[in-house]
């Protein structure tokens, strides 16, 4: 079944690359809502506290013990439904407003199919190897989607954004063959299978390096404060589909790296840098909030805010609780389902005021209620307003980093209020005031609406029971922090 | 006195005869009339002598023996090199069909000729896969490189083809030069031309003897030049430039996957007692090789010359799978020539074919917008430069893995982490071909350059680019390419090829 779901969109982007152009976009929104069929039906047949299900495990270079090892559990099998979910989104929006309006149709949602089947690999992976070959391919169809399709300086934007997250993640190469050979070395057998390496873990000197490897590979695709310079660059120039979803679905490969295998594979390093990747979380909090409340393009608005939420995912990782992992779980669920729909409005305020210049918006409410509505909506989980998933999300995380780090959860809470100032300040400053000359009030489409309005009703179901994330994702986040809450009493028994 | 031939195993050394005798025959094919019949009779023949060569090589596999008085050791791990160099020449001579050089000659160059060169390059090739004998070694690696000079130099109407067959003459010589002296201290340290035996010698003696590290050094860097190992490199994007494309696709693949064949066979046999002496030098030399190549890349505007410097870098990586000094190295070593050959042939053959479309010769605007206009070469070129800098999905990408599995395996940590920085700053100069091909619209042609200069007859007239297509070269071309992927998927075929090369020279590393 795992197979099927991750490689049925790239099967669907190959045929599309026979067909017509206009055809190929509907085969590739096939593929991609086959996909979300094969996610739910996943999400139903999940059974909470059963380990790692639907596993597949196939020997493929023997002589490295790298195996094709696929699974899914707790951690991640809300990120591969919102993957999938999110990508339907992502093709639907494309292919209803008929884009690419220039005839490369089939390269375009071929790059978007490869994309999707790279990234449901990224999560479903259950060998360190693989995890890092998906991670590194995700990037290629990003590469060409942005370069090819994007506005201004894309060519320069687009390298600038490969070059800066391949650095961590061929570091991470490395990292990942080190950790294999070095176990090896200890046990005589050469594996990268995960479950293995989590059995047979590195002395505290190699942990430290590699993990700081793999670190910096996660940081930068989240991305975190300073290692973000490639982000601005990036958001101004992609295409709007597209980068709805990198900025939505990519960047929590990152945050989930850290579930996946840094925390178990290196958990005395992770006990180690704790600090020191709680100040980078926070800084990014800050700096994403502040900054994000400063910009006039929308775009950035979204990108910087995006920076600072990831903050919050990373603190809630670092708390190394369950309750606050939990948390980030959650809201890395709640911000990829809250991103989308922010970068979908924006696309449809460009069309309508022709800018990305928030400084020339303004009073599109007037005529369009619908669409000041679920724009509404959609700020109101930004903000994590209680009574939103956002907020039991961010909830958690506070509480989590209170018990473990008081200081950075005061410091981090500051996030919380000026989330507030930034998102009602994109909506007012859209929705309300006068509307600039030379516009006019327009009411969303019906194909605008019938992409944005589903994943706007998403947000509220999740609202009203966001349990079903945090009931599902117990069992296999606290898994992932045995081996860190081991290493941790161990210090405490030293330190008495 | 009585004097005891040695005794010949003619099956043992039967490619090697064929190529001999392949070169006659080709040589002779050649007089027939210049145009097309010279072109399809002297081709046919050239086939037909690597077809046997390569049938005689696969007939051999999975034997371990020497021949003719030990001067050759015939094994898997010669016969994969002397594989992937008959492949490559293959591979390149339709590739030259078309070229200006040799198909509208201005002197008395032509398909046989050109042929017949190639042919005795491959010949050199063969020899130094298998050679165990310093002599050998080094007639070898001169048979290999006198016909590159000339085919280097073989589009007399250009001047930097002429340029570039001289300085790879000079540069060569010197080579060679200081190889030869560096043979002769190894001799005078060891007292034996056999790698066995001067393994076994040096392994009584002591390794502090300074004619032993001296000779150790001037082999290293002879080595060094003919692999364009940095700061030996720097005749590498000048005579790549200059050369006819045909021959530097040739030169750039067959000659390293050669050259690595006997550099093991030098250091990790002959030398392998003195192994904490070359080791920590050759790892030098990679971590340089690997910064050099990958920076002087950077902003190069010729595809050649890129590609030039590219493979700098990947001599580089290379490089790093010998360092290791284990048969892991050995494999991976294998594995990343025939990866580098997959990735770096289509990218010369879309060169060749861009160069005689458009009159932006081998200049980067010959491939913008190519996407729109020729979506197959377009595709050909990009995966071939995905899989140079070795992103997932291509064989380049395994081609690394077990390069720095095997390096850290060996105890070089950090020059896995180097090739992980080279890799990063190669990003930047092959996305920049991909991104010309995908994301820039074609380039208009500008005014032509005039006053061409009037060497051996070149005019405006005679050297414009002929327009000429050629289906053979499209079709083996997108096939090399669908290689590249498949063993980026499926990589278990090549790793039992690699591994069984390996493990000739394993069993001796023990």
């Amino acid at each position: 079944m795992l197979n099927v779901l991750l490689w049925a969109p790239l099967a669907a982007g190959a045929i599309a690359l026979a067909l017509p152009r206009v055809a190929a976009r509907w085969v590739v929104l096939l593929g991609a809502v086959a996909t979300l069929g094969l996610a739910i039906g996943l999400v139903a047949d999940y059974d909470a506290g059963a380990g790692l299900q639907h596993v597949v495990d196939e020997s493929w270079i023997p002589d490295l013990g790298v195996s094709y090892a696929l699974g899914v559990d707790g951690i991640s099998l809300f990120l591969v439904l919102i993957t999938a979910l999110l990508w339907v989104a992502g093709v639907a929006y494309a292919a209803l407003r008929e884009y690419p309006s220039d005839g490369r149709d089939r390269f375009f949602y071929f790059m978007l199919a490869l994309g999707e089947s790279a990234t449901l690999g990224a999560f479903l992976a259950q060998d360190l190897l693989l995890f890092v070959l998906f991670f590194d391919l995700m990037l290629i169809p990003f590469f060409f989607l942005i370069g090819a399709f994007g506005g201004e300086n894309r060519i320069a934007a687009t390298t600038k954004m490969i070059v800066y997250t391949l650095v961590g993640s061929l570091l991470m190469l490395v990292g990942a063959i080190a950790t294999a050979i070095l176990v090896s070395q200890q046990t005589g057998e050469l594996s990268f299978s995960l479950p293995y390496l989590r059995e047979n873990l590195l002395s505290t000197g190699s942990q430290e390096w590699i993990f700081c490897f793999f670190a910096a590979a996660f940081l930068v695709k989240m991305p975190a404060f300073p290692i973000h310079g490639w982000m601005p660059d990036a958001y101004r120039a992609a295409p709007l589909p597209v980068l709805a979803l990198l900025s939505g679905v990519l960047s929590k490969v990152g945050a989930y790296g850290f579930l996946r295998v840094a925390f178990p594979l290196f958990p005395e390093a992770t006990v180690t840098f704790q600090e020191t990747i709680m100040v980078i979380g926070v800084a990014s909090i800050l700096y994403g909030s502040v900054m994000a409340f400063t910009q006039t393009n929308v775009r950035l608005i979204a990108g910087y805010s995006s920076v600072a939420q990831l903050g919050f995912i990373t603190i809630g990782l670092m708390a190394l609780t369950g309750d606050g992992a939990d948390g980030a779980v959650l809201q890395m669920v709640n911000h990829a389902l809250v991103v989308v729909p922010v970068f979908l409005i924006i696309a449809a305020l460009y069309d309508r005021f022709g800018t990305d210049d928030l400084t020339k918006m303004g009073g599109m409410a007037t005529r369009a209620p619908v669409f000041a509505a679920l724009f509404l909506v959609v700020t109101m989980a930004t903000l994590a307003i209680p009574g939103s998933s956002n907020f039991i999300g961010e909830f958690y995380i506070l509480n989590a980093v209170f018990q473990t780090k008081i200081v950075y959860a005061i410091v981090a809470s500051t996030g919380v209020v000026l989330a507030a100032f930034y998102a009602l300040r994109l909506y007012q400053r859209s929705m309300h005031n006068r509307l600039p000359e030379g516009s006019t009030s327009r009411e969303l489409s019906l194909r605008e609406g019938l992409v944005i309005a589903p994943l706007v009703a998403c947000i509220v179901a999740l609202a009203f029971y966001p349990g079903l994330v945090l009931e599902k994702g117990e069992d296999a986040v606290a898994g992932s922090l045995v081996a860190v809450e081991e290493v941790q009493s161990d210090t405490e028994l030293a330190q008495r | 006195m009585t004097f005891d031939a040695p005794h010949i195993d003619y099956a043992g050394i039967s490619p090697v005869i064929a190529l001999t005798a392949g070169i006659v025959v080709v040589l002779l094919a050649g007089l027939v009339r210049p145009g097309r019949t010279q072109r399809i009779v002297v081709s046919f023949c050239t086939f037909a002598t690597l077809a046997a060569a390569a049938g005689l090589c696969i007939w051999q596999w999975g034997e371990e023996k020497d021949l003719i008085a030990a001067a050759l050791r015939l094994d898997d791990l010669a016969l994969a090199v002397s594989l992937i160099a008959i492949a490559t020449a293959a591979f390149c001579v339709p590739l030259s069909w078309r070229e200006d050089s040799v198909d509208r000659p201005a002197g008395p160059t032509g398909h046989g000729e050109f042929q017949a060169l190639l042919l005795s390059s491959v010949l050199g090739m063969v020899l130094l896969a298998h050679a165990q004998n310093l002599i050998i070694f080094f007639v070898a690696l001169e048979l290999l490189s006198i016909p590159l000079y000339v085919m280097c130099g073989s589009a007399l109407r250009r001047r930097e083809s002429i340029e570039s067959g001289l300085k790879y003459l000079i540069v060569g010589s010197l080579g060679s030069a200081t190889l030869l002296y560096g043979l002769a201290f190894v001799y005078g340290a060891s007292g034996s031309t056999d790698f066995a035996a001067i393994a076994s010698n040096l392994s009584e003696g002591a390794f502090d003897d300074p004619i032993l590290l001296i000779g150790i050094a001037l082999a290293a860097t002879g080595l060094a030049f003919k692999l364009s190992v940095a700061p030996f490199h720097q005749w590498t994007p000048d005579v790549y430039q200059g050369a006819p494309t045909p021959v530097t696709a040739f030169m750039a693949v067959a000659t390293k996957a050669a050259v690595f064949a006997v550099l093991v066979r030098f250091f990790e046999v002959a030398l392998a007692p003195a192994v904490d002496d070359w080791q920590p030098a050759l790892a030098a030399l990679a971590a340089v090789t690997i910064v050099v190549g990958n920076v002087g890349a950077l902003g190069q505007d010729s595809l050649k010359r890129l590609l030039g410097y590219s493979g700098v870098a990947q001599a580089g990586y290379m490089l790093v799978a010998v360092v290791a000094a284990n048969e892991a190295g050995v494999s991976a070593l294998i594995f990343y020539l025939v990866a580098y050959a997959l990735a770096n042939l289509p990218a010369f053959a879309v060169i060749a074919l861009r160069e005689r479309e458009t009159p932006f010769g081998d200049d980067i605007r010959a491939v913008e917008g190519l996407g729109r206009e020729r979506p197959a070469l377009a595709v050909v070129l990009t995966i071939s430069m995905l899989a140079l800098a070795g992103l997932p999905g291509t064989a380049g990408f395994m081609g690394k893995l077990f390069v720095i599995q095997a390096g850290v395996d060996g105890g070089y940590t950090w020059l896995a982490v180097m090739i992980a920085v080279g890799t990063m700053i190669s990003l930047a100069y092959y996305l920049r071909v991909a991104a010309a091909v995908w994301m820039r619209p074609g380039a208009e042609p500008g005014p032509q350059p005039t006053a061409m200069p009037a060497i051996a007859g070149a005019s405006q007239e005679a050297d414009a680019p002929t327009g000429a297509r050629c289906r053979v070269v499209i079709g083996l071309t997108l096939l090399v390419t669908a290689a590249s992927v498949f063993f980026g998927v499926i990589p278990a075929p090549l790793v039992d090829f690699a591994e069984q090369a390996g493990a000739a020279i394993g069993s001796l590393l023990g």
